[in-house]
């Protein structure tokens, strides 16, 4: 464990990108398990076209890092093979749209190992999937695809959303024995935070010591976390949409309005619990994901709140997704992505009395 | 076909220097070397005959050695059970005790072949046609036919046997097995690993996908293509235009081999050669298996739609079991005591399949929830709490 400290170049900085992060918690696991390996596409001389990897090659060998043919089947299906055969393969998929190939080997074979062998064969691999919009990206650059891998029983998703959450849960992701769909919000990569990594590789082996069985160490990462408290209306999110619910809550504070912002972490597992406790408090909730709505992660939470929570509720639950659309082009994006304008106006909609009553239509 | 400096100056491929280096032990050049014999390779005649060299459809750098007796009569009595096994398992399916079976029968050489070419270190790439090939690695029979009778859907320990789950999503297995060689490369071991095919599968994207990494990667994997003629009922015309499957190798920078998939020391010479130098740094390899499947895709196919009888009564002729007992009959390896005493062998397996499939498997229905996750996810837990109590429910009712 000692030499993690000594794997990047960073760790004085007290300033961390997330990308930084992410490069951290690679390099660390690295070090620590000469059987993780990271592959995909560019990710060895030119370290990724997000840099998530950069360094690897250099630092642990072409053997533990490098490129691989570009052909996405081809990583996530040889991924499954190196698993079988006992490695810890962190496989990227250099952009959500871009995984679409690889979902056979995924839905068909990575997620179903261990159920299909009773067991016998889990598939300790990491799929690291950049995703999401909001940074003017072409055509197939934008997808938010969690929603295919939250559908396919047998997949962890995970989605940090600070820079903090990044370090710790890709590194717990690479050990835990399931696969993990590591979904990565490209628009957070350059966000910064005041912390260093040594704080945060202490934090991380702190708490991976007081879990007891390697099996529990996985699930220690499987909590939302309340990023906001507050006592009106609970916002509940995941990845890149916690920002934009956390500047709405912002903004509705100066209304005068309480709001507690849910941040999700992980897809699956999900943390019901601590959904419904926030929302039993409030009595209000909205669901914030910025894929397409229909049958999405975001229509799966507000069935599950509506079930659990229905005796706290002063209104129903809404949502506010991206349109059913396939995603724009860079130049109308913001027309589509959840903003906190939309958010507002949702907060608005949700019943505060009699009066203000009305339907999404806005026709009472 | 002797390699000249001038040739040799006169290339434009990228380097392939294991391949070099390979050719170049057999004194050939690199293109002569990736590139298939002109037909195929057989040692043995339909007859049983062993064919003279010259017959043998082998060209320089492509001359295979005849197995010696021993491995084929060990290989020949895997023949024996392993038609025995199709041919069981084809009336179980009829009788209703089994839920599906997409047999091999007529194909077992090359099944048995894929399995004894591999050392206990090696590992196979099976899939759902390939049941005698995993029988013949040596997985206890009841445990390969879990998933056909449908209790679950991989019966046996692909780590413990080195053998993978049979995959049924065509040819996905193929990158499975250049996967599990890369990690045998990194862990420092010499594992060869072979992943089984149908002709229909090499029309799939994955097949190009590891053949590329396989290659590029110079990784000690075999593919071995059972081109029995039809996918369902899709005959091998419509797969493909290439000369054979075998030819395919060579774009890739790899080794293609087409052989005789019905003479049983052709398949072992070959995929024999294959291995060893797989296991020296001389891979991947394609090897084309040239044979037929004698029964209907599964029962739920009607094969009459789309063949002839007399197709199929011409393949009847080039049966691999008839082959290589006329072969060991005449050279005076077999004799009616062994042949005794392997048919017991083979009826002991059938008989013991007929009874485990006449007994209703013991279900365990909360199992489904035991194996999705390390820890079941809280969801999981409640769904499980639930079929429990429908359980407990119906107990009490009955
Ligand atoms: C990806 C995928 N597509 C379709 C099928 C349905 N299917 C099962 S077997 C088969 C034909 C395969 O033919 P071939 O590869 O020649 O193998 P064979 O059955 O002849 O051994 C098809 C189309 C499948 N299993 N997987």
């Amino acid at each position: 464990m000692s030499t993690a400290t000594t794997t990047t170049k960073s760790t004085k900085q007290s300033t961390v990108t997330f990308a930084a992060a992410l490069n951290a918690a690679l390099a660390d696991e690295m070090a620590d398990n000469d059987m993780v390996v990271v592959c995909g596409e560019d990710v060895g001389t030119l370290g990724g076209v997000f840099r998530i990897t950069e360094g690897l090659t250099q630092q642990f060998g072409e053997s533990r890092c490098f490129d691989t043919p570009l052909a996405e089947s081809g990583i996530a299906g040889t991924a499954v093979g190196m698993a079988l055969g006992g490695a810890r393969p962190v496989i990227e998929m250099q952009f959500d749209a871009f995984a679409y190939p690889a979902f056979e080997q995924i839905a068909s074979h990575i997620a179903k190992m261990r159920n299909r062998t009773k067991g016998r064969a889990p598939l300790p691999i990491t799929i690291r999937v950049p995703y999401g919009g909001g940074i003017g990206g072409v055509e197939h650059h934008c997808d938010s695809s969690e929603s295919y891998y939250a559908h396919t029983p047998g997949l962890k998703v995970y989605t940090p959303a600070t820079v903090s959450d990044a370090y710790l849960m890709l590194r717990a992701a690479i050990r835990l024995d399931d696969p993990v769909v590591f979904m990565e919000p490209k628009k957070l990569y350059w966000t910064k935070s005041e912390v260093s990594l040594e704080e945060l590789r202490a934090e991380f082996e702190a708490r991976w010591a007081k879990v007891e069985s390697a099996r529990d160490q996985g699930e220690a990462w499987a909590r939302a976390s309340v990023a906001r408290t507050g006592d009106d209306v609970t916002l509940v999110t995941y990845g890149p949409s916690v920002v934009t619910c956390l500047a709405a809550a912002e903004a509705a504070a100066q209304e005068g309005r309480s709001v507690e912002v849910v941040d999700l972490r992980t897809i699956n597992p999900l943390d019901e619990d601590t959904v419904a406790a926030s929302v039993e408090k409030t009595g209000r909730a909205v669901v914030v994901a910025e894929p397409q709505g229909f049958a999405s992660v975001a229509s799966e939470l507000v069935a599950r709140i509506q079930q659990r929570c229905f005796h706290s509720l002063a209104a129903p639950v809404l949502r506010v997704t991206g349109f059913d659309i396939p995603y724009p082009a860079p130049m109308l994006e913001k027309y589509h992505l959840p903003n906190v304008d939309r958010i507002l106006d949702a907060i608005d909609d949700l019943q505060w009395d009699e009066t203000a009553l009305r339907s999404p239509e806005g026709v009472r | 076909m002797r390699v000249t400096a001038e040739q040799d100056a006169d290339r434009t491929t990228t380097e392939v220097p294991w391949a070099e280096q390979s050719a170049q032990s057999f004194g050939i050049t690199i293109e002569d070397y990736l590139l298939p014999t002109h037909g195929r390779i057989q040692l043995i005649s339909p007859e049983g005959a062993l064919l003279p060299v010259e017959e043998q459809g082998s060209t320089p750098g492509h001359e295979y050695p005849m197995p010696d007796h021993e491995t084929l009569l060990n290989a020949y009595r895997q023949l024996v059970i392993g038609r025995r096994v199709n041919d069981q398992n084809h009336a179980l399916v009829r009788q209703g005790r089994m839920a599906v079976y997409p047999s091999s029968h007529g194909q077992e050489a090359s099944e048995v072949a894929a399995a004894l070419c591999l050392d206990a270190r090696d590992w196979l790439f099976p899939t759902y046609r390939d049941t005698v090939a995993v029988l013949a690695r040596g997985v206890a029979p009841l445990d390969v036919m879990t998933s056909f009778r449908g209790d679950w859907h991989c019966g046996y320990d692909p780590i413990e046997h080195r053998t993978a789950a049979q995959s049924t999503p065509l040819t996905t297995q193929l990158l499975h097995a250049v996967g599990l060689a890369q990690a045998a490369r990194l862990k420092g071991e010499d594992t060869v690993v072979l992943g089984m095919v149908g002709d229909g599968g090499t029309s799939e994207g994955d097949f190009h996908e590891a053949l590329n990494f396989a290659a590029v990667f110079k990784l000690p994997v075999i593919f071995f293509v059972q081109n029995n003629k039809y996918a369902i009922s899709v005959p091998i015309a419509k797969q493909t235009a290439a000369p054979s499957i075998a030819h395919k190798a060579v774009g890739y920078g790899v080794a293609g081999e087409r052989v005789d998939g019905n003479d049983l020391a052709a398949l072992l010479a070959v995929l024999g050669r294959a291995v060893s130098l797989c296991r020296e740094g001389g891979g991947p390899f394609l090897v084309e298996a040239d044979t037929y499947r004698m029964q209907a895709h599964t029962n739920a196919d009607d094969a009459t739609r789309y063949r002839h009888d007399e197709e199929v009564a011409e393949w009847q002729h080039k049966d691999p079991l008839k082959r290589m007992r006329s072969y060991l009959t005449e050279a005076n390896v077999l004799n009616d005591d062994v042949e005794t005493e392997i048919t017991e062998a083979a009826e002991n397996v059938a008989r013991g399949l007929r009874e485990a499939m006449s007994v209703q498997p013991e279900l365990h229905p909360l199992e489904l929830f035991d194996h999705v996750y390390t820890v079941q996810t809280p969801q999981l837990a409640a769904q499980r709490a639930q079929l429990a109590e429908e359980l407990e429910r119906e107990g009490a009712g009955s």
